[in-house]
């Protein structure tokens, strides 16, 4: 057996588990990990310039790639950083692996120089977490830990390690075989659940699949197209659930929710059967429960068992893995047609259409995202951040694949464009990556520009530049009489910034300007930043108002569209 | 009268319920259990640890008000803690519950005679005696340890410790786990987290 000391050991087992990339900042009781790190060739480290990055940039890395993301923070405010960052993964159950050191042993409790309770503190945030206080644990913690943030429902872990445990030595004993009582997901599905929803699903006149995040982590969209086709059931997505069904499909119609298209929400009000897939029924998709489509039969598939029931009573729940369980479910449901229901579908989009972009000569930033889909023919990856811009990309890119639109749905994380999108392209170095910002929050997270020009990484940032909080401005127009208070911002030269980090920009101030921007951005090799000055008054429909149901979407209002 | 005869199975009230959780023996996992119960709104009525028959176990006992939230979705969050191993919901069960309390009661010469008298009544134990005060010790179900606690109120209660409740099912059916763990994996959990033993050389970060 191999006598490591457990800075190598944490190496050698995250090698092990597959990982080749970490997003991390050293600090005093993790420079024994740094001092090891040389050993370790096939580690790549990737320096951030905040800890919050690195816990995004890994959040990225995961959801572009599928596989576990590792960030690393040092004790004290290194790791209460991180926090933000794991906490939106937490939120949107993305496996991150969140390493982080502490003060030595004899230290821990007394309050010693930048300790922080990091477990204590992330406890109701990780799926899992973890104090080492023997080297002889290191290996089979690092293994544990990485099994519960991959497996089931996926979701962040953290391992605290203090400094001494760095540095001692013990035997490296790697466990091939891990058992967990406590921790046993259930991935099948239970048979005779799956025949009672084929049952009712055969008896649907107007059933609905509503496909979220878990059908893209399930690794299940042709599973999903499968079913939908046999049963001739259209599909909405939810915002995360967003890819896992292609949006050019003849049975898409969008996503749902309080900014989802018009026909999606009245589509899930009015069926007879929702089908739920991989998704948990949150209150931005639903709109107020209690309205919520009375009547409506719910068929919950989901691997994770708390969430059924939780926030509406299913008529047949189905604890699995999306992946095992909708061919079951597809080779026992019965070959239909529901042409009636879906010309009625038909036809609400076509009295609302939602994504109609008007004629104007402002530059609308749906334009510049319809543009944007159209100058990469849907190939691009999309990051976003959070706000208006998001919705917009959300709406007015048509997604092609899973993984294709990188976001924080959840948390609802401003500033996690820039670094999801840093490692986003990390992880997959052949996308064309776009990071889609908002001007406030890339005013969170700017500082990793520089990791951008350390690594040339080529990823495009479109600033939404309006000089405001958007959609905070927008709710205070709407739902607080037009009273905005802290919304307008003065915004610095964000082409004098990316130029000051060395990184190549653009400032387009007119439509026409548009499409040309985003051809030179794509032909530039290297990052580049675009700041679209877009018009500053638009707002985003349709909507839900908060504490609405979904039958209250509510369209843009004619005096905007005049605008 | 005993008042535990009119509620030998300890329902009585029905919104209660009683979860047993076999939970790992790690440090901390009573902190995830309470934490879960604050972050999720559940209102614990009493909450009671200590270990089990299995080594590496530890048992927590919990009354739980089913009206903050369903005892289905407690017992599904409680699942999906790591270290949460079993969790049984034994309110529609068959089951023994007991609780133990501690009641310090002024008393003198003159009185002492009729709280012995109450004490005999509840079948409760004196366990401590002294000139002005008086330890009772009665195990039974909460409307027992209520009737005590009310029959000694008007003697002035210096102080009082209850345990919350601990429950088990009737009959030859259990809430064990029959999953032991690996040896080494034991091993391993057993020194996971603890402190190391002995002094540390101190060293500043």
């Amino acid at each position: 057996m191999q006598r490591l000391t457990g800075a190598q050991m944490v190496l050698e087992g995250l090698q092990r588990e597959g990982v080749d990339t970490i997003f991390g900042y050293p600090g005093g009781v993790v420079l024994p990990l740094y001092d090891t790190l040389p050993q370790y060739p096939g580690m790549r480290h990737i320096l951030v310039r905040h800890e919050q990055g690195a816990a995004h940039m890994a959040d990225g890395y995961a959801r572009a790639s599928g596989r576990m993301g590792v960030c690393l923070g040092t004790s004290g405010p290194g790791a209460t950083n991180l926090v933000t960052g794991i906490c939106t993964s937490w939120m949107d159950s993305t496996p991150v692996f969140a390493l982080t050191g502490n003060v030595s042993r004899a230290l821990l409790g007394k309050d010693g120089f930048q300790e922080a309770d990091i477990t204590g503190i992330t406890q109701p945030i990780t799926k899992h977490n973890y104090l080492v206080m023997r080297p002889e644990e290191i290996a089979l913690t690092i293994r544990e830990a990485s099994h519960i943030c991959q497996t089931g429902r996926p979701g962040p872990v953290l391992v605290d390690i203090p400094k001494d445990v760095f540095q001692e030595t013990a035997d490296f004993d790697w466990p091939e075989q891990i058992n967990l009582r406590g921790y046993k997901p259930t991935v099948e599905g239970h048979s005779g659940m799956i025949r009672r929803a084929a049952e009712l699903i055969d008896q649907a006149k107007r059933p609905i699949i509503i496909s979220g995040h878990g059908i893209i982590w399930g690794d299940a969209h042709d599973e999903l197209v499968a079913l939908a086709e046999k049963a001739h059931i259209p599909v909405i997505t939810t915002f995360l659930g967003i890819g896992g069904f292609p949006e050019a499909h003849d049975l898409s119609y969008g996503w749902l929710g309080m900014h989802g298209m018009f026909y999606a929400n009245m589509a899930a009000d009015q069926a007879d059967l929702v089908i739920g897939i991989g998704m948990r029924f949150d209150d931005r998709a639903m709109g107020r429960f209690k309205d919520f489509n009375p009547g409506v039969k719910i068929v919950h598939i989901d691997i994770d068992p708390a969430e059924i029931g939780k926030n509406f009573p299913t008529a047949v729940p189905i604890v699995g893995n999306a992946k095992n369980v909708l061919p079951r479910l597809t080779e026992v449901v019965k070959e239909a047609r529901h042409d009636d229901w879906i010309a009625w579908i038909d036809q609400v989009r076509e009295e609302h259409p939602s994504l109609h972009i008007r004629e104007s000569r402002r530059m609308l930033p749906q334009y510049v995202v319809r543009t944007l889909y159209e100058e990469t023919e849907g190939n691009a990856n999309i990051v976003t951040g959070v706000g208006q811009h998001q919705m917009w990309a959300g709406q007015h890119y048509f997604y092609k694949r899973p993984r294709q639109l990188i976001t924080s749905g959840g948390l609802g994380t401003m500033g996690f464009e820039l670094p999801a999108a840093i490692g986003a392209q990390v992880a997959v170095p052949e996308a064309e990556t776009w990071a889609i910002c908002g001007d406030g929050g890339f005013q969170m997270t700017l500082q990793e520009m520089a990791v951008l020009v350390d690594e040339n990484l080529p990823v495009k940032i479109a600033i939404f530049n309006n000089g405001y909080l958007g959609m905070v401005r927008q709710w205070q127009q709407l739902f607080y009489d037009r009273n905005l208070v802290s919304v307008a911002m003065t915004q610095p030269d964000f082409c004098k910034l990316a130029d000051a980090y060395g990184i190549r920009a653009l400032r387009v101030e007119t439509k026409a300007e548009v499409a040309p921007a985003i051809r030179e951005a794509r032909a530039h090799k290297g990052p580049i930043l675009i700041d679209f000055q877009i018009d500053q008054e638009e707002n985003v429909w349709p909507m839900v108002p908060a504490g609405a149901a979904l039958s209250e979407t509510i369209e843009a209002p004619a005096e905007e569209l005049a605008r | 009268m005993n008042p535990s005869l009119t509620h030998a199975n300890g329902r009585h009230r029905a919104s209660h319920h009683t979860v047993v959780a076999i939970v790992e023996d790690k440090p901390g996992v009573l902190m995830r259990v309470a934490s879960l119960f604050r972050r999720r709104g559940f209102n614990i009525e009493s909450l009671t640890v200590g270990h089990s028959e299995a080594d590496g176990l530890s048992r927590i006992t919990m009354v739980v008000d089913g009206q903050s939230a369903p005892v289905e979705q407690v017992e599904k969050q409680l699942y999906k803690l790591i270290d949460v191993v079993k969790v049984s919901d034994l309110s529609n069960e068959d089951m023994v519950a007991r609780e133990l309390a501690m009641i310090k009661v002024r008393c003198n010469n003159v009185n002492r005679h009729e709280l012995l008298d109450i004490a005999n009544v509840f079948r409760a134990d004196v366990v401590d005696i002294a000139t002005n005060s008086i330890i009772l010790q009665v195990v039974g179900d909460e409307d027992k340890i209520d009737g005590l606690v009310k029959m000694c109120e008007p003697y002035g209660i210096r102080e009082l410790s209850r345990t919350g409740r601990i429950a088990m099912v009737r009959g030859t059916k259990t809430t064990t786990v029959h999953d032991p763990e690996p040896e080494r994996i034991a091993k391993f959990h057993a020194q996971q987290g603890r402190r190391v033993e002995g002094e540390l050389p101190f060293s500043s970060d």
